[in-house]
């Protein structure tokens, strides 16, 4: 645009200016709204996942423990065993975590590098104790001495595979691999893959009950959408009451109804399925998991199936009829296509939610029922294998997050709906 | 539903299936909270029906349990009660406030980046809960708020705010903004017009996503469990315990009243979206 055709405003700047300072205005305005929830939201949620991610990688004990022997490492060919000078430096760096009473951690972390490790920096801890090694001779033979590990050279790479600062190590166990001694990267024995039949468990546990919700939650949100508005807010009440009620009460609820004793294995005597003396176990098993999950999960699957129903209009099914399809036809070529987007938000929802299930497994799941989340809660409680347990999380949440991002594709998340 | 008397005798016996499956879909969704009621008035300790009950015997039902629960002197619910309520209140007052105000940053057509910071503000529902539970532990645990109720609130306001946004957002999105225009051009300031237009309007919407966070702090657990001591007991954990240590029928009793409470929370929430839907004159 040249100068002369510019249109400028009463106080003279060009309307194109003055426009876009009051939109920077206006956007400012707005997003100042915003900022203190995002501002809250990043300080105390997205970035301490952020730091779950450098607890997961942090290797950052032995790397400030032994600063000395990893600095004269660095000219090891890591073949044969190690120089005198390496030697001298481990014993001097193990000597000052022996005053600051660190040994015993060091020990420990070693230990599980290479079996083995803990009795042998013992004895090296017991010898400095007795004053018993003489720091002008030559360190390397006394300390061969103390422990004949220590002239093995197996011990010496398992040292020195524990310089790097950052390992991948969390990420390759919750995979049941592990690094071997040459750093190469082998997958557990057959029989000790426990977090790989996890992972599959808890695939195989949201599918299944993604699909049980949509085989159960299809027809009733039909019904509900098909009815007569006075009906359909009463039957409704079938579906709201669940999910406004605590998860707690309900999972407490099939915990009475599913036991050996219970309500479901009375009626299973009673019309003669099941003989009184050999009651199934419903409960601390799979079954138990899959009925609890999919009853609570299943409003998440109805609300949307619904909002989406309730805006096809009855009139196309009649249209599809009247031009000769039957009934069943109508359905699949007309109605079905149409509740598409509803299906697809429902399956992702409780997809999402399914996947990362706790509490009612931890419940009635028993062993065979548990999923990932229970694992992450045993590492963070149990065996205080924080950084562990922040891996699993992390690796959890990046197939959350793909499966978010579909949603937001196919969905957009501003078009969730709630009751 | 009545079909017309002309179809076919196999759409009807379809027709009659698919009556028979809606039926039962809707007796497995509703009937187990009805199995906690009768069970929570149990004169015996085992949480099967006795043969009294199932006769109908006057002896085999007693309010034991509901004695237990307000009167037992070992019983932690007074106290997971107390907290619980506080904690919710607090929760559901910080969530209406920065998810309302959020929301209405969200809805102005001027917002830059609206698709990241909307999924951003979203994700704590959508991230599964044990994650949130560690990395909220991790963060409260380094500012030390582990083991208050500061920290609980601040937990259960990250949880609950994704509700009030999506219900404001949803209630702003019918929302006509020249009524604002309006009230600014009559001389009205900002704040005024917040208090005496919009928010009358969005309302319903703000209180829906209240009742929401109020339910999701109430009921939430797995944070609870990783940040909580023995002071901040809440209902949720006292029930956790129980469910997986002594089974008692005191639980049925809490749950009966939990059950109470959210029937009263669904009836609220069903009559606030009917009034939202009329003042957007939303008519279906």
């Amino acid at each position: 645009m040249s100068s002369e055709t510019k249109i400028l405003t009463t106080d003279g700047i060009p309307l194109e200016v003055s426009l876009k300072k009051a939109e920077r205005k206006n956007k400012i305005k707005a997003f100042a709204l915003v900022a203190p929830l995002l501002l809250f939201l990043v300080i105390t949620y997205i970035f301490p996942i952020g730091e779950m991610f450098t607890r997961s990688i942090d290797d950052k004990m032995i790397t400030n423990m032994l600063p000395k022997t990893f600095k004269e490492m660095e000219n090891w060919n890591g073949k044969e065993l190690p120089s005198e000078e390496v030697f001298s430096s481990f014993y001097y760096d193990y000597k000052a975590l022996v005053e600051k009473q660190e040994h015993g951690k060091l020990g420990q972390r070693l230990n599980k590098e290479k079996n083995g490790f803990n009795s042998t920096t013992k004895r090296l801890f017991r010898s400095i104790k007795r004053k018993k090694i003489d720091e002008n001779a030559s360190i390397k033979e006394q300390m061969m001495k103390v422990h004949k590990n220590w002239g093995n050279v197996e011990y010496w790479q398992a040292i020195k595979r524990t310089a790097p600062p950052y390992t991948l190590a969390k990420y390759l166990k919750g995979m049941d691999m592990y690094y071997a001694p040459d750093g190469s990267i082998v997958q557990v024995d057959e029989d000790r893959r426990i977090h790989r039949i996890l992972w599959l468990r808890t695939l195989e546990i949201a599918f299944f009950v993604t699909l049980f919700c949509f085989l159960m939650g299809y027809p009733i949100a039909h019904l509900l959408a098909t009815l007569p508005m006075k009906y359909s807010n009463l039957l409704m009440i079938c579906v709201l009451l669940p999910f406004w009620t605590s998860l707690l009460v309900r999972t407490a609820s099939w915990m009475i109804l599913l036991q050996q004793q219970g309500v479901v294995n009375d009626f299973f005597v009673m019309i003669g399925l099941v003989a009184d003396d050999n009651r199934p176990e419903m409960m601390y098993n799979k079954v138990g998991t899959y009925v609890a999950m999919t009853q609570i999960l299943l409003p998440f699957m109805v609300l949307p199936l619904y909002s989406v129903m309730k805006t096809i209009s009855p009139s196309l099914m009649r249209a599809g009829k009247s031009l000769g399809g039957t009934p069943f036809v109508a359905f699949w070529k007309v109605y079905f296509p149409l509740t598409i987007p509803g299906i697809g938000a429902g399956c992702l929802l409780v997809f999402i939610l399914a996947i990362g299930y706790y509490i009612t497994p931890a419940l009635v799941g028993g062993a065979s029922g548990t999923l990932i989340s229970n694992q992450i809660a045993f590492h963070m409680k149990q065996t205080l294998d924080w950084s562990f347990a922040s891996a699993m999380g992390l690796m959890l949440l990046t197939g959350v997050l793909v499966i978010y991002w579909i949603y937001n594709k196919l969905v957009g998340v501003d078009n969730i709906k709630l009751g | 539903m009545a079909l017309p008397s002309y179809t076919e005798t196999r759409y009807k016996i379809w027709h009659y299936f698919y009556l028979a499956v809606c039926a039962f879909v809707f007796f497995f969704l509703i009937a187990p909270l009805f199995v906690i009621f009768p069970l929570s008035f149990n004169a015996e300790e085992f949480l099967v029906f006795s043969e009294g009950m199932k006769n109908l015997d006057p002896d085999a039902f007693s309010l034991r349990w509901y004695k237990d629960m307000i009167y037992g002197t070992k019983n932690p619910w007074g106290l997971a009660a107390k907290n619980s309520f506080i904690i919710a209140i607090f929760a559901t007052i910080g969530s209406i406030i920065l998810g309302t105000l959020a929301a209405l940053g969200l809805s102005s057509r001027h917002m830059p980046y609206k698709g990241i910071i909307m999924a951003t503000l979203i994700s704590p529902m959508i991230v599964p809960l044990i994650i949130s539970g560690v990395a909220i532990f991790f963060f409260m645990a380094k500012v030390g708020l582990a083991a208050t109720h500061t920290g609980i609130v601040f937990a259960h306001i990250i949880l609950g705010t994704p509700f009030v946004v999506i219900t404001v957002t949803a209630t702003l999105s019918g929302f006509d903004h020249s009524v604002t225009r309006a009230a600014a051009s009559l001389g009205s300031n900002p704040v005024n017009t917040f208090m005496k237009i919009t928010l009358p309007l969005i309302l319903p919407g703000v209180i829906s996503g209240g009742l929401f966070a109020f339910v999701t702090s109430f009921d939430e657990v797995v944070v609870v469990l990783f940040l909580a001591g023995l002071e901040n007991t809440t209902i949720p954990v006292q029930m956790w315990t129980g469910l997986r240590e002594q089974l008692s029928p005191t639980i049925l009793a809490v749950a009966t009243c939990l059950i109470i409470l959210s029937t009263l929370i669904l009836i609220s929430a069903e009559l606030l979206r009917r009034r939202s839907e009329r003042l957007r004159g939303i008519n279906r």
